[in-house]
């Protein structure tokens, strides 16, 4: 394929593994492939390690740091563990091409590689449920993510924001904009206030997760204590203005509101993000919990194609903790197909990340009820 | 005047270097996101759109939904996957369809 003004390497590169993905699922994967000797070329579209979640967490000063929490600054340790001769860590590299034969195409800096790898694992995380209001497209309108993104990587928050959606990142996104010195003008929540609390009762296995309650909880007390307004219920979101947005309008318990602000952020929690899984034409399965499309895989995160794996929350939404997991499964799967270990010590190995995983797991029912897919 | 931009930085950066986004000069912290720097200079509009002319601009800030389009020196591409050097030269991508007002 003639691409003009891109320029081809000649020979192509081989390896064990292929991660295409550096949050923590490709993080973890990649240092436990290491450890066990596999070579792995580590694919990345940002410019440094850490994903989403862990944006920039190896450059973060201490003020941002601060701001974002110590779950933020565990991602340091996922970061300084790649620094392993068995790991190729390529950044600015866009895969353009995946092939079935595990032939990976890829461009940075406008020269184009091709790599042949045993084994493929598609690590590229979650990306926000689109939320299409009226309105939506204005400039000022983003989701929650963004809005993390912006202060992780920039130390830029929106001075007059209103965050309208719901699941836990509108509170963990308001509570570190309270920090920040510029709380949000309103949070309107599209979930009812009975959902939660029902949720709570029906699914004991929520109960099990006191630590991530009992930290929700004190998101909610912070956003309390700095007078932050909240309306439950909220319908019929609509963006008001013209080249931008200038309000928010909906409808809570019966009164119609109308907030001015600058910037909207919106949020209806994360789908996996299977562009590529799509590409592959790997097998899919309608998750109703989650109102998304999850890739097919096995118990090691294995696909519908034997050489290509999945892990993290490309797979399935449990959120960083769990991608570590994941992506240490995958990977001691791969060096037991690779012959580094075997079926004995990849079981041994394997045990105390399952627990791990497990207990992270826990909460998911929980979360998924509270989530309102409605606006 | 700084505190009627619609978005607040919290540190200070690292040094400044000169961009040029649809005609204006910028000041922008070197090696930064180059969306994050535009919008926190108060740029609200990216582009517009080769259908409807509409202003647009950042949504996602993570490369998957491709409305913070903008070309640097001739070629298009994301800008909140783009980091800030001294003399881009940046123009919002769709111009040619942006109203006569707008």
């Amino acid at each position: 394929m003639f691409l003009p003004g891109l320029k081809w390497r000649t020979k192509m590169d081989s390896c064990d593994l292929v991660i295409i993905g550096t949050g923590p699922a490709g993080m973890s994967a990649a240092a436990t492939a290491a450890a066990h000797g596999l070579e792995v070329l580590l694919l990345d579209e940002q410019k440094r390690a850490g994903g989403q979640i862990y944006r920039d967490v190896g450059i973060a000063s201490q003020s941002r740091g601060k701001i974002l929490g110590q779950e933020y600054l565990d991602g340091l340790g996922l970061v300084d563990s790649l620094a392993n001769g068995n790991i190729r860590h390529v950044t600015g590299a866009t895969v353009w091409s995946v092939e079935q034969d595990g032939t990976i195409a890829w461009s940075a800096k406008d020269t184009a590689s091709m790599v042949r790898s045993n084994r493929v694992l598609l690590a590229t995380g979650a990306l926000e449920r689109p939320v299409p209001v009226p309105g939506w497209t204005l400039p000022g309108v983003m989701t929650a993510g963004a809005a993390q993104i912006l202060l992780k990587q920039s130390s830029i928050v929106p001075r007059h924001a209103v965050i309208a959606g719901t699941g836990p990142l509108i509170y963990l996104v308001a509570a570190q904009m309270i920090r920040a010195g510029t709380p949000p003008l309103a949070l309107v929540e599209t979930q009812a206030r009975s959902q939660a609390i029902a949720a709570l009762f029906r699914h004991p296995g929520a109960l099990k997760a006191w630590p991530q309650l009992l930290k929700g909880m004190d998101l909610l007390g912070e956003i309390r204590r700095a007078n932050v307004p909240r309306h439950l219920a909220a319908t019929n979101l609509r963006v008001e203005g013209d080249e931008r947005a200038m309000a928010l309008t909906f409808n809570s318990r019966g009164a119609d509101h109308k907030i001015a602000c600058e910037t909207v952020l919106l949020h209806q929690g994360v789908v996996p993000n299977t562009q590529i899984s799509r590409a592959l034409d790997l097998e899919h399965y309608w998750h109703s919990g989650q109102a998304a499309f999850l890739p097919v895989t096995d118990e090691w995160g294995r696909s519908s194609q034997p050489e290509v794996f999945i892990a993290g929350d490309g797979m399935d939404i449990n959120g960083a903790v769990a991608a570590r997991w994941t992506g240490a499964l995958a990977a001691l799967r791969i060096a037991a197909d690779l012959g580094k270990i075997n079926d004995q010590q990849l079981q041994e190995k394997a045990k105390p990340v399952r627990n791990s995983l497990h207990q992270e797991r826990s909460i998911r029912p929980f979360l998924e009820r509270v989530r309102s897919c409605f606006v | 005047m700084k505190t009627d931009l619609p978005f607040l930085e919290i540190e200070n950066e690292p040094r400044r270097v000169e961009v040029t986004f649809d005609g204006k000069q910028y000041a922008l912290p070197e090696g930064g996101n180059l969306a994050a720097g535009l919008l926190a200079a108060g740029v609200t509009r990216l582009r517009n759109s080769r259908v409807s002319g509409v202003p647009r601009s950042a949504y996602c800030m993570m490369g998957v939904c491709f409305d913070c389009l903008v070309e640097i020196d001739g070629t298009t591409r994301q800008a909140c996957l783009e980091e800030v050097r001294a003399g881009m030269v940046i123009v919002p991508s769709g111009s040619e369809m942006a109203h006569e007002d707008g």
